[in-house]
């Protein structure tokens, strides 16, 4: 019974720490796309740096954000497969 | 060797390898059908869904649309690449671990209800109709193209093509045809925009030529503000700039985001590997592979926007590039002489009367005569719109085909992006078919209508629910819906985000949804989606009646505001689901 009991409050960690994750990668996600490339854009072009002869702004929206995408998928890789091991809910286990 | 050639040995080439594999890989069983057997490397799986999402629009159509709107063309790059991020995080981890190899079946379970499945069955139905008709037309583009036909002959060509592979290959063959159809895409897209930047810029590396300085006249000015200079000489705004409001770019690309974390064809690519840590290896790869072209795009899009203003402004009709002329012939391209100089003039719509319009003639399209004018250009029937001054008519989507033609690059450069654009147009038609034979053979027949099916009547299904499907999506690609290939999947997209998105969401990330709620969001989501851009594309509806300044393109993230609220307003007045629901989500959200 307390073994059950152990591994649901495991598991219901496991959760909780997936979605704060979540909401960290999401956040990024906003603040690159919605964020930099298209609701403060007009200010970034006036008032930030230039990447070479670009505009901050209009690079964020043609350029950046990809690049960031791609940034943003690899450490969620890295992310859950830690938090994996350390739950240790691989799936091999699971099954 | 001349062009003609050149096309032939480089698609026939591609198309033995296509062939090839698809034959050499054929499904025997419905499990290799639907999912190649969930064997299929990360590596291998993220460049065939990459191959998979560089549908025609992508490839055809998105630089062309940089090209002609500049920042307004972001909505496309970010909206397409950022979904991913989307699909990968919140979806795709979820929904293999239930197992299931479609997703009205996620549906159809998670919702323990038959109607739920049906309605998901229909809009996925929908949605890869409404996808698949871009593609069909982006495939005739560029048959009409290599054989000088008419974009209805070339549709039909590809159709033909696509229905012997997907038909045969199931998922296992499709999966290793697109692998190699990557890197057809691939080197397509990269070769024609690396040789441009050396001439523009001067920089082999073109992502570094739309940041670095224009230097084909001998000075040194920013790209982008030379650029700029050019567009607002002609009348146009600024390239950097754009023109759509702020909150319609917000939208559309929200619709394409979510969209794509709800596009069925999508999230089944990920079924193919084998355990969750393969998944997220595999997104990562995907998101990479996709990232290499996308990051090129706007390159080749500001590129050309320069190219084609230097090669034909002020030119002289008799002394134009000999491409011009194909273009013209094909129906690509139109020029009026409207003040009879026998030059071709191209301004934009800060030098027309009223500095709003800057259309060349009334009506959409332009409509051939017979009959040559002065200069020896095919004459129209459209009346000459007057107020502007603008001569030059061509359709967006041909500006990556005319691309190296105006460069001057070598012509097998030009074929092997023949060759490239013909892929991208095939892998996603596949991918889809797929889908849309699955959704009819599998979740319509055996688990709806006829649950004693046997394992190879369903495939039998499956073949030919595509041809029927296929047959559809070829009448649609000869009469499109959208004016443009990119327009056309975008409201696939829409549909996808207001209908799927939310139910799968809400399906693993809320144990107090139920039946009635998704049943219901779902309906709501389409069906408002749906009728808004039938109602603007079809039934006459203009700008001005633009819910909050929201095109039709972008009203599938409103949908799916909609759908939302109105699942869960409706799920809090009915029944909880039942226990044995609550465990099915337990279970899913734990790898």
């Amino acid at each position: 019974m307390s073994n059950i009991q152990g591994k649901s409050d495991a598991e219901d960690r496991y959760w909780k720490a997936n979605l704060r994750w979540l909401v960290v990668i999401l956040g990024a996600w906003f603040f690159v796309s919605f964020g930099c490339g298209i609701l403060f854009r007009g200010w970034l072009d006036e008032n930030f740096f230039r990447v070479g002869t670009a505009p901050f702004g209009f690079w964020m929206a043609q350029q950046g954000s990809i690049i960031s995408f791609v940034l943003l998928l690899i450490a969620y890789a890295k992310i859950m497969n830690g938090l994996d091991a350390k739950f240790k809910v691989d799936e091999e286990e699971s099954k | 060797m001349s062009q003609d050639i050149w096309n032939y040995i480089f698609i026939g080439a591609s198309f033995a390898v296509y062939i090839g594999i698809a034959f050499k890989q054929r499904a025997g069983s419905t499990k290799e059908y639907y999912t190649a057997g969930g064997g299929v490397s990360p590596f291998a799986n993220g460049m065939a869904t990459a191959a998979d999402w560089m549908s025609a629009a992508t490839f055809i159509s998105m630089a062309g649309t940089l090209a002609s709107s500049g920042y307004d063309g972001s909505r496309f790059l970010m909206g397409w690449t950022g979904g991913f991020v989307l699909l990968t995080v919140l979806m795709v981890p979820f929904l293999r671990k239930f197992g299931k190899a479609t997703v009205p079946d996620f549906i159809g379970d998670r919702y323990y209800s038959k109607a739920a499945r049906l309605v998901a069955v229909i809009c996925a139905i929908f949605i890869c109709l409404t996808y698949i008709m871009g593609q069909m037309s982006g495939v005739g583009i560029v048959f009409s193209q290599l054989f000088g036909i008419g974009q209805p002959a070339g549709v039909i060509i590809g159709a033909t093509i696509v229905f012997f592979y997907a038909g045969l290959g199931g998922m296992k063959g499709i999966t290793y045809t697109q692998v190699a159809q990557y890197c057809v895409m691939a080197f397509a897209y990269t070769i024609p925009a690396i040789f441009i930047a050396i001439v523009l810029t001067g920089n082999v590396v073109p992502q570094l030529g739309l940041i670095g300085n224009f230097t084909a006249d001998g000075g040194v000015t920013p790209f982008l503000e030379k650029l700029n200079t050019i567009n607002t000489d002609l009348g146009f705004s600024k390239y950097t700039d754009g023109s759509l409001s702020k909150i319609n770019i917000f939208c559309i690309t929200a619709a394409l985001m979510f969209g794509t974390a709800g596009l069925p064809h999508v999230i089944v690519r990920f079924f193919t590997v084998k355990d969750v840590k393969a998944v997220r290896k595999s997104a990562c790869w995907t998101l990479s592979f996709i990232a290499v072209i996308y990051l090129t795009a706007p390159t080749i899009g500001a590129f050309s926007r320069v190219n084609l203003i230097g090669e034909l402004h002020e030119t002289s009709y008799k002394e134009a590039p000999a491409w011009f002329q194909d273009f013209e012939e094909t129906g690509q391209m139109a020029w009026i002489d409207k003040n009879g100089d026998g030059k071709i003039q191209y301004f934009g719509p800060g030098k027309s009367e009223s500095g709003k319009a800057g259309a060349v003639f009334e009506g959409k399209k332009p409509a051939f005569q017979e009959a040559r004018g002065a200069s020896g250009e095919r004459l129209l029937t459209n009346d000459s719109a007057v107020e502007s001054p603008n001569e030059l008519w061509f359709g967006k989507d041909i500006m990556v085909m005319a691309n190296p033609h105006m460069a001057g690059l070598p012509k097998w450069v030009i074929a092997l992006l023949m060759a490239g654009c013909i892929a991208a147009a095939l892998s996603t038609a596949a991918g889809l078919l797929l889908v849309l034979s699955t959704s009819i053979s599998h979740d319509l027949m055996k688990k709806i209508v006829k649950p004693d099916l046997t394992d190879k009547e369903e495939v039998k299904w499956a073949r030919v629910a595509s041809l029927g499907a296929l047959l559809v999506a070829v009448f649609f690609g000869i009469n499109p819906p959208g004016a443009f290939v990119a327009k056309t999947v975008a409201f696939a997209f829409g549909l996808a985000a207001s209908s799927f998105f939310p139910a799968l969401l809400l399906g693993i990330f809320s144990k107090r949804m139920n039946k009635e709620g998704a049943i219901a969001g779902m309906a709501t989501g389409i069906l408002f989606t749906l009728s808004y851009i039938i109602y603007f594309s079809y039934l006459g509806g203009t700008e001005e009646q633009w819910l909050w300044d929201i095109s039709p393109e972008g009203i599938g993230f409103v949908g799916m505001i909609a759908n939302f609220v109105v699942a869960i307003t409706v799920s809090r007045l009915t029944p909880a689901p039942p226990q044995e629901i609550r465990d099915l989500v337990n279970r899913v959200r734990h790898p």
